[in-house]
This record gives structure tokens, sequence and C-alpha cells, in this order.
């Protein structure tokens, strides 16, 4: 950099050389640090990730009873992909629509809690990460109450006509998203308040000064600085909605099923590991693809 | 260049706030104001952390709204104006730079968000003025804390505003670099005409740099004018201690005589000239400025006309231009007195018995209230001038 050009170095001669053996120690510390960490995704995700590759290329014709070959057989991605393309695009429809709504959501709610909550920060903090403390199960089956025929919510929407006589919330693509929605709300929030609380709100200030309306502040001061955040936090939400099965299982129906339901009935029902191994490849790569793009876009000079 | 005016302002762009108060709960930062600030001019408000100079400046950028009356630019009252619609712009104290901006970018910033397409003259003017040419491309980050400064006077002033505000500007830049920049402010405001309206602590920064001064003291001002004025004849104890020191004796004073008014101080008799004195009856202070009050061994050395109180050297401390000593009266105030190393006559040495003399036509009285002592600088601080 040519703006330290000039800065004199801190110390004309390093000190003196540590003892050997020491610096040696020193050196090698970084990476005992990382052996425990290491250690761990090299047994439980690089390993198995090996075997589920390997999976996907077994022998479709095998059985759990009558056992696998490995045979190579690469036929067994375009095989299910052809059977299960509705499933995986309504994956991605399903978790971006989410994202959508849950970034009009989130956005305002981190900025509020960041800059605006005070004295109540911690507590809107606390109430944005409190149902983690409950399962994700339990949640989600708790949604299904909420949306149910005979529920207060149906009954107001159909009360006001926003529903027809017969009209559900339950079982149809609206209640998957909604799921999808609340459920990874908060991966979203609590990196983008992270980002937002960071904001010095005296360059808020300094572009009120320069003559940006609130809404010009916000487009070229408070968004650009957020972004780290935005990214990371549409990240964590769209990666895991994108995978996910519960949601589907339950506030769903077959028709609103999305790939990791197929993915769940290969390996627990039909015991069908090639194709569930094949299915999850898929989903990864795609995701990656996404991701890919998302952050070459994103991630310019433009915004940070 | 003159000041631009932008079409619907009256040509008087004379600053004026009337009746400002702004008030946080119970407690009152800005006392009911009243300031004018013409045109053009390079204008300090003067006082000590907490005393409403920086309050006083957000209401006029628009970022306090004061709890009542008016901030007139000409005839209009800009006080509930956003701050993006006023004409006027802030170099703010930690700078507030957008990190996320090239300089080039942070100087365009305020030409852009008023939908002015071609800027890059514009930007490359300013740059120049401030001598930073070769930096647009840079990051905020990538720039020392002067250069940052500079880029933060071409953000605001390349806008133009009828005023400029200046929030203690140079306060985290080193003593040397902080010299350099008054210099360079004064330089660019005489260059550009605009109004300046700068804020600060420091009294050699006001005193270098400002037309007229305005001494700041709990949300009100204690006294406005040229800082020779203010200097060398204060009105209030407060500003006589707070722009550079003063030794003040708790004295009684009977009303004047003549071109005089006789005063006692600790059962002596002394006199200032009448023109020189705030109050004539009833408590005052007799102020004398340190550089004022000189040493010598024996009353019969003292020239005639001028007045003195005898004591002993109690510290002396070499401070390069001068030296400064504290002389301890017989009834145990002490005075300081500051003398210049011309190479004329030699230094007093500790526990001397010297005589403190002054003409009293650089005397002053000022109003005390009943019942207080003198008021001695006592501590040896940095005098107005003595490292410059």
């Amino acid at each position: 950099m040519t703006a330290l050009a000039h800065v004199p170095t801190p110390t004309g001669q390093p000190a003196a050389p540590p003892p050997l053996p020491r610096g040696g120690r020193r050196r090698l510390l970084p990476y005992l640090l990382l052996l425990p960490g290491a250690a761990w995704l090299l047994l439980f995700f690089a390993v198995p990730l090996f075997q589920l590759a390997a999976a996907s290329l077994y022998d479709p014709s095998g059985s759990l009873s009558t056992g696998y070959a490995l045979t190579w057989a690469f036929g067994n991605y375009p095989d299910a992909l052809q059977a299960y393309w509705p499933q995986f695009g309504r994956s991605f429809l399903y978790a971006g629509i989410a994202l959508v709504l849950a970034v009009l959501m989130g956005y305002p709610l981190a900025y509020a809690i960041a800059q605006k909550a005070g004295r109540w920060k911690s507590l809107l903090l606390v109430c944005v990460v409190a149902p983690m403390f409950t399962s994700f199960l339990v949640r989600t089956l708790a949604w299904k109450t909420i949306l149910s025929d005979n529920g207060w919510l149906v009954g107001l929407l159909r009360d006001v006509h926003l529903l027809g006589p017969d009209g559900r919330l339950l079982a149809t693509p609206v209640a998957v998203v909604l799921g999808l929605t609340y459920n990874f709300l908060p991966f979203l929030v609590l990196p983008l308040y992270a980002s937002l609380e960071r904001l010095d709100y005296r360059l808020l200030e300094a572009a009120g000064d320069l003559y940006a309306s609130p809404v010009q502040t916000f487009r070229r001061v408070t968004l650009p600085l957020s972004m780290p955040g935005l990214i990371a936090g549409t990240l964590l939400f769209f990666i895991p909605a994108t995978g996910d099965y519960i949601n589907a299982e339950l506030l769903g129906t077959p028709n609103e099923y999305m790939v990791g339901n197929v993915i769940d009935s290969a390996f627990l029902v039909r015991l069908d590991y090639p194709q569930g191994a094949a299915l999850s490849f898929l989903l990864m790569a795609a995701i990656l693809a996404v991701v890919f793009v998302y952050l070459r876009r994103a991630g310019t000079e433009e915004v940070l | 260049m003159s000041a631009k005016t932008t079409g619907h302002d009256t040509p008087a762009g004379d600053l004026r706030l009337v009746n400002l108060t702004k008030r946080f709960g119970i407690f009152t930062a800005v006392d009911d104001l009243g300031l004018t600030i013409p045109q053009g001019s390079f204008f300090a408000l003067l006082g000590a952390s907490g005393c409403g100079k920086t309050t006083t400046l957000r209401m006029i950028a628009g970022l306090e709204q004061p709890t009542s009356g008016q901030v007139l630019l000409g005839d209009r009252d800009i006080a509930r104006l956003r701050p993006y619609k006023r004409p006027v712009n802030t170099v703010f104290q930690s700078y507030a730079l957008f990190p996320h901006l090239n300089i080039f970018d942070n100087v365009a910033f305020g030409l852009r968000r008023r939908g002015i397409r071609s800027v890059d003259d514009e930007v490359m003017r300013m740059l120049a003025l401030v001598q930073l040419d070769d930096f647009g491309h840079r990051r905020p980050a990538q720039l020392s804390g002067g250069q940052q400064q500079r880029v933060a006077l071409a953000r605001a002033l390349i806008n133009r505003p009828q005023v400029l505000l200046l929030d203690e500007p140079l306060g985290a830049l080193d003593l040397k670099l902080r010299r350099q920049m008054q210099i360079e402010l004064k330089r660019i405001q005489t260059e550009v005409g605009i109004t300046f309206v700068h804020v600060t602590h420091d009294q050699e920064e006001a005193m270098t740099m400002a037309d007229t001064v305005a001494v700041m003291n709990a949300g009100k001002i204690e006294q406005l004018g040229a800082p020779a004025d203010i200097y060398e004849y204060p009105a209030t104890a407060f500003v006589a201690n707070f722009l550079g020191q003063s030794n003040l004796l708790a004295a009684e004073a009977a009303g004047p005589a003549g071109s005089d008014v006789p005063v006692t101080a600790h059962g002596a008799r002394y006199s200032v000239p009448a023109v020189r004195a705030r109050v004539a009856t009833g408590p005052v202070y007799l102020g004398v400025r340190p550089e004022k009050l000189h040493l010598v061994d024996a009353a019969d050395r003292v020239p005639a006309g001028h007045q003195y109180v005898t004591g002993a050297v109690t510290d002396a401390s070499y401070v390069g231009v001068s030296t400064q000593y504290l002389v301890r009266t017989e009834w145990g105030s002490e005075l300081s007195a500051f003398a210049a190393n011309s190479g004329l006559g030699g230094r007093v040495p500790v526990g001397a018995s010297v005589v403190a003399h002054w003409d009293p036509r650089h005397a002053f009285l000022l109003p005390r209230q009943p019942g207080a002592d003198d008021s001695t600088a006592g501590l040896l601080d940095e005098p107005v001038g003595a490292s410059s």
C-alpha cells in the first residue's frame, strides 16, 4: 500500500531473535489450534461425503438386502433429476420467496434493534433468538395449529373475504413458505444486526448534512455499509431453507414437497441409496452454483 | 471569489441566532442565545466541553431541534428545516468520511445528491484546494488524520454552503499538524469567502483563526469580540481565565474618581483607568495578565506610575521563550508572572523576595461575587503564544 510507504518501520531492527525451540513451537501453534476442528471435519464431513459420493454411483438395481456394487453408474444423476425436477424447482422457488419475505421483515427489524432500540436492545435480541430455545419440530407444529382450518387466523381471513368460504392455509404452498420464513428468520436477522450495530450514526448525520434525503441516505450509506451482514444473513437463510423438508412435510402436502422430502424418503422409506445420494449431490451443486453467482454479483466494488 | 447565494436567499446572508434555547430534559444546554454572525466572517465559538457550543452548532446544521428560538439565514428561518434542505455544511469532529467510498466519491457526495452529474472538474478543483490532488482513488482508511481532515473540509466546501460549520475539526491532530491546519483553514476561508463557524475548546486555535470569538459558558455567551479585545479587556472572571490566564485580586471599589477607579485590595490602594473597569463600585476583581506583571528586587526600582505588590518567588519554570514565576504574596495568594527570555535582565531564583509591578493601564476591573477570594492562575499552564 503506497499510503504507508512513508511510515517509518516501527523498529529499525527486530527484537533479538527468540531462542530457537520456542520459535519453532510458536510456528506450530496455529496448526495445533486447527487440529481438533480439522479432525472433526475430516471424520464427520469429508469421510461421509466420500461415502455419499460413492453411494451415488452404485448400481441402482442393488438393494440393502442384496448389497450394492460400485459400478460408476453416472446415469443415477440424470435419472434422479428427471424423476424429481419439480421438487427441485420448488425448493428454490419456496426458499427464494421466503428469503424475500424474510429480508423485507428482517432488515427493518435488525435496523430498529441496532440503531433505535436504546436500552431495549438486549431484550429485543433475546426475543429474536428465544424461539430457538424450543425445537424446530415443535415450532413448526405450532404453526400447524395457527394455520389450521378451524383456527382463528383462517376464520379471520374468511370473515374479511381474503379467503373464500372453503379457502385454507394449511396444506398450501403459502403455509410452507410462511413456515420457512419464520423458522429461518433469526439466521438472517442476527448477522444483519451485527453489521448494522457497527454502523456509525454520525455517517448518517453526515449524509443528511450533504443533501441526502432519508431514502438516499439508506441507498448510498446504510445499505452499502450493511451489505456484509446482508450477504451473510441471506446465505445463512437460503442454504438451510432450500434443503429443508420439515416445513413441507408438516405444513404442506406431497404437492408441496421439496427436494429434501424426496431425499428423506429415498434414504428412510424407499431405501434407494443411490438415488438419495445422487439427489443430495445435485442439491449441493445447485446451491453452490447459486451462491457463487450471488457472491460474484453482490460482492463487487459497488457494495464493498 | 465571493460566497455564492442560491437565488431565493436574500443577499445579506448573515447568520442570526435569536433566543435560541435547547433543553435536554431538565438540563438547559443552550440558554436563550442571541448572536449575529456576519456573512463571510470566521467566527469561533469557544468554551469548555459541555458549555453548549456543539449543541448550538448542531442546531444550525439541523442535527438537533431547538426547544425554542430561531436560526435565521438572511431573512429565512431555517430552524425547522431538515438538515438536507439547509444551505449549511459541516466538518465533523470525527470527519465521518464514508468508509465504503473513495476520496473522489466522498467529495462528490453532496453534488451528486443534488442531482449534479458532471462533478469531475469541481471535485478535482476542491482536491487541489486542500492539496490532495492525487488521492482521489484512495479509501479514507488509507489516509492520515490530517489528510482525512482535509477531505472532510473539501467534501463540505464543494457544496458552496452559505455557512460552513466546523466542529472541533482539529481536535484529533497532533500539535504541529494542528498549527499547520490552522493556517491552512484560515487561508482557505479567505480564498472562498464563506462564513465559517468554528467550535473549539482550544483558546489558542480560536485566537489564531477567528475574526470574532464568542466565549460560551453554561449555555450562554460570556463575551463576544475580536480576539485581541477579549484578551486585553475580558468581561468576566470566567473569560479572564478561560482565554489565557489572569491574576485576579479580590478588591473593593468605591466608585470612579475622575478618570480612574480607586480600589482597595488586601489593605493596599490601587487604581485602574475608568475605561478598563467593567464595574466601578462594590466587590470587584483587580486583574492583571501574567505577562503584564514584571518582577524587580526592590520597591525603589518600580517605574514611576506603576503599582505593585511584594512577595517571594515560590516556583520558576523555564519554558524556552519565557520563564514563568509563581510569586506568593504576603497574604498567601500566588500570582503568576511571565518574563520573556529576551536576554535583558537575569533570572530570579526561587525564594528571592521580589516586587511585582504593573502599569495600571494594563489592569482591569471585573465584577466579583461578594465573598469570593483571589482567583489566580496558580498552576503554570501553557500561556497564549508561549510555544509558537
